[in-house]
């Protein structure tokens, strides 16, 4: 019996009633989005004292990712906020996210428009023009102030952000889920 | 499902003024992140407030992942050096690297040594470091090398003080807060550090390439007498930097200078040393007032 029971598991938590006096936490469905980019703009700073930009820009991932993959969720102004943040901790000049990234949120809402039907190669494809975009024209704006870096030295961090998107698409539907998890009890 | 084509979402007034904020909001951003961004690109300490308190605030976070880091890096290096050839294999590596860094340091300090002798009575000491940290993170996803120490202006720490580990130069303070303070490292563009040829001053700039390489570039213009494997040290031309500090080796020669790799990755050191700012001899003045401009404190 306790074999039938380790295949059927699965299925039975698939199927297991669900409770129906629960609604989701508002606070966790307003505040995850935010606070993953939030988090994700600070990641690259973490796991190393890097000579060169190295890592993909985390936080503009999560950011097309949870428009893409939850339209709705973030206003057309998060650029600004998240933008903001970002700006603190990323080693830009101050202002260079704020403009790219709001920039980019009114760009996915004309392309969102122009394309409604869209499917996962549009997606990506849109996604991986506005990390290119963002990414060169954020080099741009660092060696305005100061900087002299040439283009080759964002060439892997552009191939590896494109290639990671679809993962940060992934774990923006994992987070998502959290985000509409039935917890609170109704009265 | 496809949204709507339309953009006016019925009849519902507030509805309709909700979409219109939403995009005139979106506009107001992106003017106004224009702006800051001008500003910020014609005076780029503004907003140093701002970045000091956000990383005032982080800073702790970033020391829990240093000490993971240094803990992982170790694990990483034992498992590479278990996979190449053994354990011992890592540890003779280390050896060899501090061993070729002391190489230098004494071939600097002896010539040194000699122009010291030279000028008699103006015999410099090493000063006592003003505090040790960890450099807790760095801006790994932009084109700007800064990094983030762990102390501030409650540890001492001013603007301008060069930052070095045991291998060398690391970089200097840009920005101080009061529990952290933002560093400029040797590899970012903006950086200028004058350095001579270990063995026989020949002297030059070392500027970085953001890519973790630093481009050398000789005063003397005229044959490259440069090889590869040449060390360099910091000249202490023009203050900031303490002369004698290894800083990197020539990996390929250039038209007019070489391109030389860093001694000191900022990655592998777990504590770095914050100097205080070194002001050249009287003796010396002549020369600091020729070359303050490149130096840009």
């Amino acid at each position: 019996m306790t074999r039938f029971a380790r295949l059927t598991r699965p299925i039975a938590i698939r199927f297991r009633p669900r409770p129906i006096n629960h609604v989701p936490s508002p606070v966790l469905a307003q505040s995850i989005p935010w606070l993953s980019i939030m988090f994700a703009s600070l990641l690259p700073n973490m796991p190393v004292i890097a000579s060169a930009p190295v890592l993909p820009p985390f936080g503009l991932l999560m950011m097309l990712a949870w428009r893409q993959v939850r339209p709705g969720v973030l206003p057309v102004w998060a650029g600004l906020p998240l933008g903001f943040f970002d700006d603190l901790f990323s080693g830009q000049p101050f202002g260079s996210a704020i403009l790219l990234w709001s920039l980019a949120m009114i760009g996915l809402d004309a392309i969102e428009a122009r394309f409604p039907w869209r499917s996962y190669w549009l997606d990506w494809l849109v996604s991986a023009g506005l990390i290119c975009g963002c990414q060169l024209l954020g080099l741009a704006f660092a060696n305005a102030a100061g900087g002299s870096a040439t283009i080759a030295v964002v060439i892997p961090q552009l191939v590896t952000a494109i290639l990671l998107f679809p993962l940060s698409g992934r774990l923006v539907s994992a987070l998502d889920r959290l985000r509409l998890m039935p917890i609170v009890e109704l009265d | 499902m496809a949204p709507s084509p339309k953009r006016r979402p019925g009849y519902s007034r507030r509805a309709q003024y909700t979409t219109f904020f939403g995009y005139f909001a979106g506009v107001l951003g992106a003017l106004l992140g224009g702006a800051l961004l001008i500003v910020a690109i014609t005076s780029p300490s503004s907003f140093s407030g701002l970045r000091n308190l956000g990383r005032d605030v982080t800073s702790p976070l970033g020391g829990a992942a240093a000490r993971s880091r240094s803990g992982s890096y170790n694990l990483f290096e034992t498992i590479g050096g278990y996979f190449a050839a053994g354990e011992q294999n890592a540890s003779l590596r280390r050896q060899l690297a501090a061993t070729r860094v002391r190489l230098i340091e004494s071939q600097a300090m002896a010539d040194e040594n000699r122009r010291l002798k030279a000028l008699l009575g103006l015999a410099a000491s090493d000063p006592k470091p003003v505090t040790f940290a960890r450099l807790t993170s760095s801006t790994a996803s932009s084109s700007r090398r800064f990094a983030t120490l762990s102390v501030g202006s409650s540890s001492g720490v001013e603007v301008g003080m060069p930052v070095r580990s045991p291998l060398g130069l690391i970089g200097r303070v840009l920005e101080v807060g009061r529990a952290s303070s933002r560093v400029l490292l040797v590899t970012d563009g903006e950086s200028l550090v004058p350095v001579r040829r270990a063995t026989d001053s020949i002297p030059g700039f070392a500027q970085g390439r953001a890519d973790g390489t630093l481009q050398i570039r000789l005063i003397s213009l005229g044959i490259n007498p440069l090889k590869r494997g040449d060390a360099f040290v910091t000249s202490g031309t023009g203050g900031l930097f303490r002369p004698g500090t290894p800083i990197a080796i020539v990996e390929t020669v250039t038209r007019d200078g070489a391109i030389a790799r860093l001694l000191s990755d900022p990655a592998a050191s777990e504590f770095v040393a914050v100097d205080p700012i070194w002001t050249p001899q009287p003796a010396d003045l002549p020369k600091v007032a020729a070359s303050r401009g490149p130096a840009r404190p």
